[in-house]
């Protein structure tokens, strides 16, 4: 029997948000995620769960605060600037500690952007976002299988340390068709949720809220979250490497230029290069401690992303200063082709570029 | 002695922090009754907003959830959703709802979304210290239109229930004022009917409840009763709009 489906990244994770056991699906139209509330329109009724187009990312995040709240599953998908009007939600939820999770399909930006792929957004997604000091739990899946995999992953993260869960794609992550594994059997854990407002029988009321206008306990309650942000660096980073044992120079980059980025590796072993490839599957908690042990080593870093320089600071602060760390990036909705970061690598070489007939500059000229 | 009043089983010992003469108190006393009565306290779940009743979740003994500004409605629209059994109520004042909440009150209202909504317009910002609402009457005084609204720089003010009777969604909405005995008594009645009509499953109520703010419309309480009856009254006239 056929183990395997061929899917869009988009509709691998509405499966897993399935396998997941999600209650709700709470989202609003925007590309290049579409095929997410289409799918689950579908899945969720058929799986006995609840499926809202709401009027807004607003409304969208704000009945996921909801679902959240009576102790449920729930979710929400968007991109760039659609997950930037649920920023405020999110704000409340993770000061409300509550779980869920958010994807956010990632486009070109600032601004409406362009609906090519991006990763811009990864300040949002690490550092906040929303107002306030508060952190998502971000997970970066490379591949369709990922996108399926770390949907119930999201979940189990959230509902564990009752925070919001963000799975931070890419378009092509979102629109590439790939085999995926179906027949995972997922270790579902029901947690208990004795701070649920699901009606007051037995019990005094709960209240669930982010007001607290006394200083001491409003900074009490930042420095709970702030402890929790700690135990997740603790036990919840996650990474891939590839050939770094013996790299002098470690590529890191996370969703689709990682898979471009391991194209570059081979490409460049095969003329003699040692150069490895470190890909963060949690951005955050971010693989701080194993860059910094890297670049200790004297490894050099190249940052590789589809943004002007963001997670390259977070490479910078992990190594400080142990070692060097060199960026190439692309924006816009550009993508960097293989060659292109080869050259980047040569150059750091000593190696003058190679030309190429194949150039992401032409193609975007068309 | 017989004990002929007491405080009611819907309310928690905290004391109310609103102003003197401030309706709030009165009309959270009455959804405490009406949740006794109907014993419906452990399975309701309110909804409360940002702006003066910003503190409601300390007073009422159900469960309750602080919205962000204006998102009650999306958020009651999830918890009812995910527990179709409970009882679920947002309690939301003018500038929460009709201004900055506008568009998740009119939606949860089209999609005929099964939860009450008590609306409490005393046309100010009484919280911020007496802004300007979507409410407030045309010429009269607030601290960010202080020569009194003009339509002409600030617009017209919005009748919620009248715009909201349009759609097709809502079951029930009715515009209530408790500044008599007997606006007391419609008050509940009309809450009360709110609430029953979401245990029967048909939708979308809303009750509109006209409210005063003495401390920022500077009146005697007296003087703002006087004032919603005869000022208000007339551009927000009570009554029934939608039951069906």
């Amino acid at each position: 029997m056929a183990t395997k489906k061929l899917l869009k990244g988009n509709i691998a994770l509405c499966h897993g948000a399935v396998a997941a056991r999600c209650d709700a699906f709470f989202g609003y139209p925007i590309t290049p995620q579409n095929e997410v509330p289409e799918c689950m329109s579908e899945l969720m009724p058929a799986n006995g769960s609840v499926f809202i187009q709401a009027e807004s990312e607003v409304s969208a995040i704000n009945m996921v605060y909801g679902a959240a709240c009576a102790g449920k599953r729930a979710m929400t998908s968007s991109s760039s600037p659609g997950v930037s009007l649920k920023q405020e939600g999110i704000s409340y939820i993770a000061a409300c500690e509550l779980p869920c999770v958010i994807v956010n399909v990632q486009r070109g930006g600032p601004g409406l952007g362009t609906i090519l792929p991006g990763q811009a957004d990864y300040f949002q997604a690490v550092k906040g976002g929303g107002h306030g000091d508060y952190k998502l739990l971000v997970l970066a899946p490379w591949s369709a299988q990922e996108c399926y995999e770390f949907m119930p992953l999201a979940f189990d993260l959230a509902d564990k340390y009752r925070n919001p869960s963000m799975i931070l794609m890419d378009a092509i992550i979102g629109q590439m068709l790939e085999p995926v594994d179906m027949h995972k059997n997922f270790d579902i854990v029901e947690y208990p949720k004795p701070w649920a407002t699901n009606g007051a029988r037995g019990r005094a009321h709960n209240i669930i809220n982010s007001l607290w206008i006394d200083p001491k306990t409003m900074e009490g309650l930042n420095q709970k979250l702030q402890a929790k942000y700690a135990d997740m660096q603790v036990h919840e980073v996650r990474f891939k490497e590839y050939q770094t044992e013996d790299a002098e120079l470690v590529m890191v980059a996370y969703g689709s230029p990682a898979r471009i980025c391991r194209s570059v590796v081979d490409m460049a072993r095969e003329e003699g290069m040692k150069v490895g490839l470190l890909r963060p599957i949690t951005l955050f908690p971010f693989p701080a401690m194993q860059i910094n042990d890297m670049a200790k080593d004297g490894k050099r870093f190249l940052v590789v992303e589809m943004s002007c320089g963001q997670m390259v600071e977070d490479v910078k602060l992990a190594v400080n200063g142990a070692s060097d760390v060199e960026f190439y990036g692309r924006s816009g909705g550009a993508v960097p082709t293989p060659t292109e970061i080869l050259n980047e690598v040569r150059a750091r070489f000593g190696k003058p570029p190679v030309v190429s007939h194949y150039s992401s500059r032409k193609e975007s000229a068309v | 002695m017989q004990k002929v009043f007491e405080r009611p089983k819907g309310l928690t010992d905290t004391e109310f922090t609103y102003c003197a003469g401030c309706l709030h108190s009165t009309i959270h006393r009455l959804i405490a009754e009406i949740m006794e009565e109907m014993d419906i306290i452990h399975q309701t779940v309110g909804v409360c907003p940002v702006g003066c009743a910003v503190f409601m979740y300390e007073y009422m003994a159900c469960d309750i959830i602080e919205a962000s500004h204006g998102r009650a409605p999306s958020v009651a629209t999830g918890v009812k959703r995910m527990l179709p059994d409970r009882l679920v109520f947002s309690y939301q004042g003018d500038g929460d709802l009709a201004s900055i909440g506008t568009a998740e009150i009119v939606h949860a209202a089209g999609r005929g979304e099964n939860i009450s909504v008590i609306f409490i317009n005393n046309t100010t910002y009484g919280m911020t210290g007496g802004q300007m609402a979507p409410t407030t009457l045309i010429g009269q005084k607030t601290t960010t239109c202080p020569s009194g609204r003009d339509p002409h720089v600030n617009g017209y003010p919005i009748r919620v229930c009248e715009m909201l009777a349009t759609l097709d969604g809502p079951s029930y909405i009715e515009r209530v004022a408790p500044t008599s005995p007997a606006g007391m008594s419609k008050t509940k009645k009309a809450i009360k009917h709110a609430f029953q009509n979401q245990i029967d499953g048909k939708g979308f109520s809303l009750v509109e409840v006209l409210s005063n703010c003495p401390t920022n419309w500077r009146m005697t309480p007296i003087d703002s009763f006087k004032w919603i009856d005869e000022k208000m009254s007339e551009f927000f006239p009570v009554g029934v709009f939608v039951d069906r």
